[in-house]
């Protein structure tokens, strides 16, 4: 049963979205907020964010720097807390409920994540970086060796296994981890940034690889971005501004690279 | 995650170096200071353990320690003998006297020339010596090894025994100190000194215990002991006694108090009272004890300043792998086990390094003993360095929130 006050926030969420699209919901945000800091200094991240990400899409969330994408991004892969009350309901789990070692093996099952700066661990070669998640899930090493070998064949890495991350390229180096958010089949990927580090076709590339592999009927991809010559690559984009998603649009995915004056480009700068 | 936990460590070189280097100067400062303060307080009572046979010491009640030489009256003696409990008790000479000796070396030409022959140059020399002198008839309390003579080659006349490492300062130059070569030195045997104007004859040379005072050791008879140094109204200053079979040494040395009014101790109690003595009356265990603390500091600052800094490099990383489903339980244990194999691999360094100094210096002046409760001392030093070093890293990565990893 819904209270009035949710019921609203649902028919809210309904109207930001764009008709036509939606599909079984992944990701449920209600009346999600974020405050850093106490007394004169506290910052409002996030306003009662009221959201919803559907599953088999990979969705991007764009807007000036300091509106709270990476805030957004952060509860939703459970790894900063919201302020109490919001909704964070992920595959149907509430997120924000969550607790300590609950949510930590929450993340470890169910998130994939690529960062704008790689994070992959220097001292191994890619092939272990992107067996790490399966190494946390206690998988046994040989069978995680493989299942990574696996997977950066097919991201084009196969011949790159044994190497080291300094002796990748900034776009090898995000593939490597691509295949790490990839590695144990989780149901959401999240992506901060993950272009910003990269040259015009090393990201498209990237992005490209993304959408391949990572788009699937039963998974969830967020993709934080500034980059707007990647936004095409998306099925949906939210605009968010001041803490709040200020307008959701939704394409069919071409990963086409569009002409200049791009009805998405114009959506990110509006 | 363990293998992932090494290869980061191992993985910067340079920082892997630094930490392990760190705990290897800590732990090779600690094991060497030790062992040399251990050896320097086992020369303080040298001689108590090269006296064998004697389970007891009975002294002046005033002596502090081995070397404090307070003359007892020979009838303390018989008193000693008299105690229920005493198998036998005999007399001990401890003292110093001047060995005078005419000797020889060789000298270089000044200048230097090769073609210049060196020439034999003899020198008059006084020397402070180590006097024991043993039971005439029993000749208990002889050195544990001769390396050449007879120890029975003391009941003839005027015969003295000296130590090996003696031979250095009563003949200097003539490498009588490093050889054992037992042709060799027999080549001092049948060398005379002077002694109280008496002369005295090198009819063996033993092995002693090197002792605090660097003084050559001489033993010889009791009797001819007396005679050696100027004449004194009361000459024995101890009396090594034996306890009967099934008698305690402690309970005997007791009696031997009550009875006499003696200082009497056990050979274990003796060396305690001596090593004791030197530990309260002189600054050495003070001197020592700060250069083990600042190996203490130093190789926990460069220990723990490395460590650290090699965990907050690795900041990100950890952050990325508590972003992925790592609790902190298993990044804690990471850290640990890091700091367990960098403190292991110290610990070894460390004290091998000490261990090879000990034996590069074995036989030379150096003190150097490395008792086995060292070695847990030092291991339990470490892994405090270890844990305090490990303790600001896990603090700083179990509060790292794993959102960092999205921060730029």
């Amino acid at each position: 049963m819904l209270d009035s006050s949710t019921a609203e926030r649902e028919m809210v969420a309904g109207v930001l979205a764009e008709p036509g699209l939606e599909g079984e919901v992944a990701i449920r945000l209600r009346d999600v907020n974020k405050t850093f800091g106490t007394g004169e200094q506290t910052v409002l991240a996030l306003r009662g964010v009221d959201w919803d990400i559907y599953r088999g899409q990979l969705t991007m969330l764009v807007g000036p720097s300091g509106c709270g994408k990476t805030t957004l991004l952060s509860v939703v892969a459970g790894i900063l807390d919201c302020d109490r009350g919001g909704v964070v309901e992920v595959f149907g789990s509430d997120v924000a409920r969550m607790r300590g070692g609950a949510k930590t093996r929450f993340r470890m099952d169910n998130i994939g994540f690529v960062f704008q700066q790689y994070n992959l661990l220097p001292a191994l070669t890619a092939m272990e970086n992107a067996s790490v998640p399966l190494i946390i899930a206690g998988v046994p090493r040989p069978r995680a060796l493989e299942r990574a070998r696996e997977v950066l064949t097919s991201l084009g890495m196969g011949n790159r296994l044994g190497s080291l991350p300094s002796q990748l390229s900034g776009g090898q180096q995000q593939r490597v981890a691509i295949a790490r958010a990839l590695v144990h089949e989780p149901r959401l990927i999240v992506c901060d940034e993950p272009t910003a580090a990269l040259d015009h076709e090393s990201g498209q590339a990237v992005m490209r690889l993304m959408r391949d592999a990572a788009v699937k009927s039963d998974r969830s991809v967020l993709v934080v971005s500034h980059d707007s010559r990647v936004f095409h690559f998306a099925d949906r984009m939210a605009r968010m501004d001041d803490g709040r998603i200020v307008q959701v649009r939704s394409q069919v995915g071409s990963a086409q690279e569009p002409e200049a004056g791009d009805v998405w480009e114009a959506a990110a700068r509006a | 995650m363990n293998w992932i936990a090494l290869r980061m460590l191992t993985g910067d070189k340079a920082k892997f170096l630094g930490i392990v280097l760190g705990l290897t100067f800590a732990a090779m400062l600690i094991a060497q200071q030790g062992s040399i303060f251990c050896g320097l307080m086992l020369r303080t009572c040298a001689q108590i353990e090269d006296i064998t046979g004697a389970d007891l010491w009975v002294m002046d009640p005033n002596v502090s320690f081995v070397d404090d030489v307070k003359p007892m009256i020979e009838a303390n003696l018989y008193r000693v003998r008299g105690v229920e409990g005493v198998e036998w008790a005999v007399p001990l000479y401890k003292g110093q006297g001047r060995a005078k000796l005419t000797t020889w070396h060789w000298a270089e030409p000044r200048p230097k020339s090769p073609t210049s022959p060196r020439t034999k140059v003899q020198q008059e020399i006084i020397e402070q010596v180590v006097m024991l002198g043993l039971d005439d008839e029993t000749l208990v309390g002889l050195p544990r090894k001769l390396w050449v003579g007879d120890f029975r080659d003391l009941w003839r006349p005027d015969a003295i025994i000296v130590d090996r490492v003696g031979l250095r300062k009563l003949f200097p130059g003539q490498g009588g100190e490093s050889s054992t070569d037992p042709e060799f030195l027999k080549s001092f045997l049948g060398r005379e000194l002077e002694m109280n104007d008496r002369r005295a004859v090198i009819v063996g040379i033993c092995e002693a215990s090197r002792t605090f005072q660097t003084f050559p050791v001489v033993y010889t008879t009791y009797s001819r002991a007396k005679l050696f140094i100027p004449q004194e109204r009361k000459p024995m200053t101890f009396v090594l006694a034996k306890t009967k079979p099934n008698e305690s040494p402690e309970e005997v040395a007791q009696k031997i108090e009550q009875a006499t009014g003696l200082k009497a101790k056990t050979s274990k109690q003796f060396v305690w009272m001596t090593i004791n003595y030197y530990l309260k009356f002189t600054g050495i265990p003070i001197n020592f004890g700060i250069t083990v603390v600042l190996g203490f500091l130093v190789g926990t600052a460069i220990a723990g300043q490395t460590f650290y800094n090699f965990t907050l490099e690795n900041l990100k990383q950890f952050g990325a792998l508590k972003a992925m489903g790592l609790s902190n339980m298993r990044i804690v244990g990471m850290i640990l086990l890091q700091a367990a194999v960098t403190g292991l691999l110290g610990f070894g360094l460390g004290v091998g390094a000490a261990a090879w100094f000990g034996r590069a210096t074995q036989g030379g002046e150096l003190a150097f003993y490395t008792p086995w409760q060292l070695l847990p001392i030092t291991g339990a030093a470490i892994v405090l360095i270890c844990i305090l070093a490990s303790i600001l890293c896990v603090r700083r990565v179990v509060v790292l929130e794993p959102a960092i990893v999205f921060r730029g």
